[in-house]
């Protein structure tokens, strides 16, 4: 491991599932509002991540009210209480910026089943 | 005043408690020992002389094995003085840790800068170039007029001009330390230090 590598080892979370791109995730982020805090889920389909180490990211997309919303969070942040995948996707790229341009039944993606 | 020598390791981010992020640069700092302690009586002025960074004795000539035979401590690749230097430092054979510092502390960071080689003036002095419409061709980059005719007939001195860029000794002020790792000889100082991976900087405490 390089020292940069070994530097940040130490902030990395453990409690991370094994999540790929086309997974269904819930997002459990802290929110805190004027010193009131709690907790809000957010559920979507994982469209990329990106960066590695302390550095890495990933980009959960949704249909709110018929609005796309893309959402990005660093995976090691303290901010997340949790991480739950709830449906394996099966898809064939690494970014699946093509759901952007879809919508409704075409926006779907086919569950993975082992 | 309190220095370490240190050795840029790159930059990465913390995460602090609340979520927020902030950009590091992490700095392998220390140990340093005081090699040599300048004073105003001997030398006319006070300083302490820090080494970094061990070497074998093979890799050390005889005038270099000298002074660091007079001083007590090991052969050092780097050697750096510091002045205006807290008179408890001012020790021979003194140890000098990240624990110098404390989170939070102002610090100041000199390192030489990554050299660019010959750059033109819009990265060397941030000119904005040409025009690239209305009819212009080839001066999309250039540096447009350097002085007036006939009279004077020649190029003001210090005009600014394309050459040899970067590799220059660069100073950030006002930097804070956000965490220090004693086992590692760490330091994350928050914000960018010039100089590539693996250069040589020094680090100041600013104010007292």
């Amino acid at each position: 491991m390089d020292k940069l590598a070994a530097a940040t080892a130490g902030q990395l979370r453990s409690d991370i599932p094994d999540f790929k791109p086309g997974d269904t995730v819930v997002v459990d982020v802290r929110i805190i509002e004027s010193n009131k805090e709690r907790s809000q889920k957010y559920q979507g389909v994982v469209i990329g991540r990106s960066g590695g180490g302390i550095n890495e990211t990933f980009t959960v997309r949704k249909i709110s009210n018929g609005i796309g919303v893309e959402r990005i969070f660093p995976i090691h942040s303290p901010k997340l209480n949790s991480i739950e995948k709830i449906r394996t996707g099966k898809v064939r790229r690494a970014k699946l910026y093509y759901l952007r341009k879809l919508r409704g039944k075409a926006a779907r993606i086919k569950e993975k089943i082992n | 005043m309190v220095g370490i020598i240190g050795k840029k390791i790159g930059m990465s981010q913390v995460f602090h408690e609340d979520g927020i992020v902030s950009p590091v640069t992490i700095v392998e700092a220390g140990p340093c020992k005081v090699v040599q302690v300048k004073t105003e009586k001997n030398e006319g002025y006070n300083s302490v002389q820090l080494g970094f960074g061990e070497k074998p004795e093979r890799l050390t000539n005889k005038p270099e094995q000298g002074h660091f035979k007079s001083g007590g401590t090991p052969f050092y690749r780097t050697l750096i003085e510091f002045k205006d230097i807290e008179s408890e430092l001012m020790e021979k054979g003194k140890d000098i840790t990240v624990e110098t510092f404390k989170e939070g502390d102002s610090v100041k960071v000199t390192g030489i800068s990554k050299g660019k080689g010959f750059q033109g003036v819009v990265k060397r002095h941030n000119f904005k170039g040409g025009p690239k419409t209305h009819g212009q061709t080839d001066k999309f980059r250039s540096p447009g007029s350097i002085g007036q005719s006939s009279d004077p007939s020649r190029v003001i001195k210090g005009i600014r001009m394309a050459g040899r860029t970067g590799g220059n000794q660069t100073t950030t002020s006002n930097l804070k330390i956000v965490k220090i790792d004693a086992e590692k000889n760490l330091l994350y100082i928050k914000g960018a230090i010039a100089g590539s991976k693996n250069s040589i900087v020094t680090i100041r405490r600013l104010g007292k």
